[in-house]
């Protein structure tokens, strides 16, 4: 690890004006994924500006609004009664993201800006171009059984790893930020990227901006939800794919569905022509298997990776099953 | 006086259990001595070539640093010899890697520099800045591409009848012409050890010519052997200390470059060197179990008797050692075939050199031997216990004698039983629960009981406790509480007046902790010294006491403070007094098998059943029971034994269902670098695993009983579980892991 400064403010426009104001500064909140990306030498960060002392902690109602902090730990979420009764889908994923140690550090700001898990970008002696742009992608042409098959380029396929993310996608959160230019808001649809030319840019925001808090509206879907996570152990391992899965279901029909999966993109893929193909339609498996065959339109695999064409869609009719008890 | 209860095969709890889980203690990286220095390794970032340009400039100026070694400046050892052959290495051919000796790269992450400084955190910051240039050439890291290369281990083409030499009995590939047959090729990938505790070693020069280490090893003596030659010293001169191994599974089994790597830092600072490898370069820096291409061809009659097999191997072997096992070992003797025919293989690769990894060779073949029997079975439209029973060997057909002892029928029968075998359908994908599809499948398991040839000391000490002392390793089975066990038996006194030191190559000589051997090997050695002795003790308590002259050691009775006679309590001989007398009581006894091993063939046996839940759309695999029957002769310890054929098992899951050191052959390196990309099992995929033991004492290994518990704890798991999601699935995966990409 290279020698960096540290710095531990306790206001807000001091952490924003500390990394606004030098480019090899960086904030860190749990430190769960910036702490091991600089041991291998992938980020090189000059300052460390520590946010753990502002106060984005508390999640709290405002109107229909859930408004949660952007320091909650993940772990606090998870088992927040609010969160637990109103967005049941959010403490699904996160319990099945990471492990309990690793939730009870790890911040829901944190979370979102996790970067991918590719070997690629994590082995500095190999191409990547996210991590050194230019550089080629090492894993379009080799071992890419984790990648993507939506919303890819050439510069890039790799995967975002969060759960918790892929909740809030499906649950149209909003993401407040404040910067050098004030406040604002993104939808949760938006704040991720995809590669493009760029893959060296993972979010939406600018330099200095901070996340405050994720503001989830309320919505009908606090009975018939799943988070299916395919992965290869029990538990502690990134999704080979996974799915989130919100049901409305009056007497049998389906009246609203959010869907979205996560290990087959670049950002939480929200899968909204698929959620179209369920509306109005009887709560079956036969109307899940056609969203699903819906959802996977426009996939396409590389050489290790082709088994999420099949496992896709199985997983998407399973979250649904589960979903709606059916 | 009531006799002591036997302490053999009871549960006791582990002599350092308080030690372990209070942290007290001490493993090989956490001895502190004064002055000491740290080193961190700097790896080659290619896999074949040479070294053009190293640039140290920058990490020598960086703060705290001591010294920065590379193969241009470090102190050459005496002992080492260019790459060839080394007689000390009687399983292998070329020498391990000797490191920072020339410009020559044989695998990626190959050690080119060591930096060492004041602090750890300076090492690593520092390890960082040094900069190297290649010459690179083409590298082979694929085993598919090398196969067409696969040699015959040169200790075949030595010697034919080399356990690794093709073997015949019958006719050649008869299973060709068979009625019923199959062929079939099985693929084990390369799986990395992690055993929690990463390879370390503090290197201490006490004086130029004398060595001491702290070393993760599993031989203390092979250790001190292996550096006391490299630096050109008698051994007295070198002691190893590895009294806590925290797990191994024959990871320590070899030396390797990091430990060079400390001990040339050491000399070159003067001054004691701690080095410890990360997660990472416990991927590249040591040793693995092979990536394995195996095939089988299997025939049999209409009524399930096997009629051939013939079984050929090709494992990985790194460019610079012939790295063999006994891949094909289980084939030869553990069905009745009259025509067998066997070919092993090894393929150069410009990857580190492999090493024996729990179960080793035979757990690799027996994932393929077990999972023919299963195929053919369902040729067969039998149930594999069935078929098992048809093809049942009441003697060794290999070297055509009796087995020493052979209780695996009553383990088949014990675990099927206690698996709910009688739930297993013929048919397969018969059972669900839910979107769980569900499966039964078993496998066997077989390794030699192997004894060899150890040392004990046993000494008397002034407060009555007895002192025994063996140079032996305990790598987590619990050996020192099996020792004291032993002892306590032979004695005749409380597993409290017992204490056994191990774990010091300054002890009385033992061998490497590995193959299952050491109660087999060492608890003679113990039993021997203890005997000795008490006759020692019975002479010196003679000098002064005529009635202990004429008495037998049965009678020999140990009191709070003095030596007396079963039935005679006024013979007594105060401890403090024999101590004195002869200026210590110690007695140094060497216990060696006996011929018996020419007469019979000596195995311990396994079998394990598993029942696995396969999702029916992720193709997600659990399994939700194991049950593993052993025939293991004596069980010293209920507890200490269950909990190695649990850890065993759940060692066969991870080999199943996860484990895959996977390589990118463009650049040679490994993808899979950390346990978030490497998995093993968690908690929640390991079921409670039931264990049975015979428990039946083999009458010829030694005069315990015991034949090894450690390797037949995982051999034939992996296959138990392909079975039983064949079971489940009517899939058959005959390449490992079995993820859910292979089932969906």
């Amino acid at each position: 690890m290279n020698q960096f400064q540290y710095v531990r403010p306790t206001k807000p426009q001091a952490a924003i004006d500390a990394v606004a104001k030098d480019a090899n500064a960086r904030f860190i909140a749990g430190g769960t994924n910036l702490v091991d990306l600089m041991k291998r030498g992938v980020m090189t960060p000059q300052k460390l500006v520590d946010i753990n002392r502002l106060d984005f902690r508390k999640i709290e109602r405002e109107g229909n609004t859930l408004r949660i902090g952007a320091l909650a730990l993940n772990s606090t979420v998870a088992n927040d009664r609010q969160v637990r009764e109103r967005h049941p889908l959010l403490a699904l994923a996160l319990n099945a993201g990471a492990s309990p140690q690793l939730r009870n550090m790890a911040t829901v700001g944190g979370n979102m800006l996790q970067r991918t898990r590719c070997a690629y970008f994590y082995d500095i002696t190999m191409p990547c171009n996210k991590r050194q742009p230019g550089s080629g992608c090492g894993a379009l042409e080799g071992i890419n059984r984790m990648h993507a098959i939506f919303g890819f380029s050439d510069k890039c396929i790799a995967v975002h790893p969060s759960d918790m993310s892929v909740a809030l996608v499906a649950l149209d959160a909003t993401v407040q930020v404040s910067g050098p230019k004030g406040n604002r808001s993104i939808p949760f649809a938006d704040f991720h990227r995809l590669p493009g030319d760029t893959p060296e840019k993972d979010t939406n925001l600018e330099p200095g901006e901070l996340i405050t808090a994720v503001d989830l509206p309320d919505s009908p879907f606090t009975k018939h939800v799943h988070y299916q996570k395919v992965r290869e152990r029990a538990s502690y391992a990134f999704a080979l794919l996974s799915v989130a899965a919100a049901l409305d279901i009056d007497n049998g029909t389906i009246r609203a569905a959010r869907l979205a999966m996560g290990g087959v993109a670049h950002k939480p893929w929200r899968l909204t022509a698929a959620e179209q193909a369920l509306v109005g339609k009887p709560a079956t498996e036969a109307t899940f298997q056609q969203a699903a065959a819906v959802a996977m339109q426009g996939a396409k695999a590389f050489k290790y990776n082709e088994y999420k064409l099949r496992l896709g869609p199985n997983a998407i009719v399973q979250a649904l099953k589960t979903a709606a008890a059916v | 006086m009531n006799a002591p209860e036997k302490k053999i095969g009871k549960p006791m709890n582990r002599v350092d259990g308080r030690q372990k889980v209070t942290g007290a203690a001490k493993y090989s990286a956490e001895y502190e001595l004064p002055n000491m220095a740290y080193a961190v390794l700097v790896g080659s970032t290619i896999a074949k070539g040479r070294l053009t340009g190293l640039d140290t400039k920058a990490a020598e100026r960086a703060p705290g640093v001591l010294a920065v070694i590379t193969h241009l400046n470090a102190p050459k050892a005496p002992g080492i010899k260019p790459a060839g052959k080394d007689p000390s290495q009687p399983q292998t051919v070329g020498s391990a890697l000797q490191v920072l000796v020339d410009d020559n790269i044989r695998f990626n992450d190959q050690p080119i520099a060591v930096v060492v400084a004041d602090t750890l955190e300076r090492a690593r910051f520092a390890a960082r800045l040094v900069q190297a240039r290649y010459a690179a050439e083409k590298h082979l890291t694929n085993l598919e591409a090398a196969k067409p290369n696969a040699f015959l281990p040169t200790q075949a083409k030595k010697n034919p009848k080399s356990p690794t030499a093709d073997y015949q009995r019958g006719q050649v590939d008869a299973y060709k012409t068979g009625a019923l047959k199959l062929e079939a090729e099985y693929v084990i990938p390369t799986e990395v050890h992690h055993p929690m505790e990463l390879q370390s070693i503090t290197a201490h020069w006490e004086a130029p010519d004398r060595l001491t280490l702290y070393d993760k090893t599993q031989g203390t003596m092979a250790t001190r052997r292996d550096f006391a030659r490299q630096w050109g010293l008698p051994e007295a001169n070198v002691k190893v200390i590895a009294t806590f191994v925290g797990g191994a599974f024959g990871n320590a089994l070899h030396s390797w470059p990091h430990e060079s790597a400390a001990i040339i830092a050491a000399k070159v600072v003067n001054r004691p060197v701690k080095l410890m490898l990360t997660r990472e370069q416990m991927f590249t820096m040591v040793g693995y179990r092979p990536h394995t291409w195996q095939k089988i061809g299997m025939s049999a009659t209409a009524d399930g008797k096997i009629t051939a097999i013939t079984h050929e191997s090709i494992g990985q072997t790194s460019t610079y050692e012939e790295f063999t096992e006994s891949t094909l070992g289980q084939t030869k003797m553990m069905y009745q075939s009259p025509n067998l025919t066997t070919r092993y293989r090894l393929a150069a690769l410009d990857i580190g050199s492999p090493i024996w990894m729990r179960g080793p060779g035979e757990a690799t073949g027996a994932f393929a031997l077990e999972s023919a029997m299963d195929e053919m079975a369902h040729l067969l439209n039998l149930d594999p216990l069935e078929f098992r029973m048809r093809n049942y060997t009441e003697q060794d057909p290999e070297k055509d004698r009796p087995w020493s002892s052979k209780f695996l029928k009553e383990c088949y029968q014990a675990g099927a039983q206690r698996i709910g075998w009688n739930k297993r359908q013929l048919k397969p994908g018969a059972l669900r629960d839910g979107e769980w599809l569900v499966g039964y499948g078993m496998g066997v398991g077989t390794f030699g009981a192997h004894r060899g040839s150890s040392k004990a000391s046993a000494q008397l000490l002034p407060n009555g406790t007895v002192l025994l002392q063996s140079a032996v390793t305990d790598i987590g089975p619990g050996t020192g509480t099996a020792m004291t066990q032993i002892a306590a038996d032979t004695l005749g006194l409380a597993p409290e007046k017992i204490r056994f030191e191990w774990g010091n190559s300054d002890f009385a000589q033992a061998p490497t902790q590995g193959g299952s051997a050491i109660v087999n090997t060492v608890g003679p050695a113990v039993q021997e010294a203890c005997l000795a002795l008490k006759d020692k003790l019975r002479e010196l308590a003679a000098a002064s006491n005529g009635a202990f002259a004429t008495a037998k050691k049965e009678d020999i009775t140990f009191t709070d403070n003095h030596l007396t006679l079963a039935g005679n309590p006024a013979a007594r001989a105060a401890y403090a007094d024999l101590v004195k007398q002869a200026g210590g009581t110690a007695v140094t006894v060497e216990s060696k098998p006996s011929g018996e091993g020419q007469k019979y063939s000596m195995y311990s046996f396994s079998v394990h059943f598993a029942e696995v839940r396969v999702h029916e759309l992720t193709g997600e695999v659990r399994v939700s029971k194991l049950v593993s029957c052993a025939d293991a002769g004596t069980i010293v310890n209920e507890k200490t034994a269950g909990n190695q054929m649990k850890g065993g098992a759940v060692g066969g899951i991870g080999m199943a269902l996860m484990e895959h050191a996977i390589i990118d052959d463009r650049f040679g390196r490994y993808v899979t670098k950390d346990l978030a990309d490497y998995h093993v099992p968690v908690h929640a995929d390991a079921p409670a695993v039931e264990v049975y033991f015979v428990n039946q004492p083999d009458p010829h290994v030694n005069a315990l009983g015991t034949k090894g518990i450690g390797e037949i704890a995982t051999i034939g798991v992996a296959p138990a579980i392909a079975n039983a999601v064949f079971n489940a699935t009517g899939k058959r995966v005959r390449e490992l892991p079995i993820t859910p990409d292979k089932l969906v």
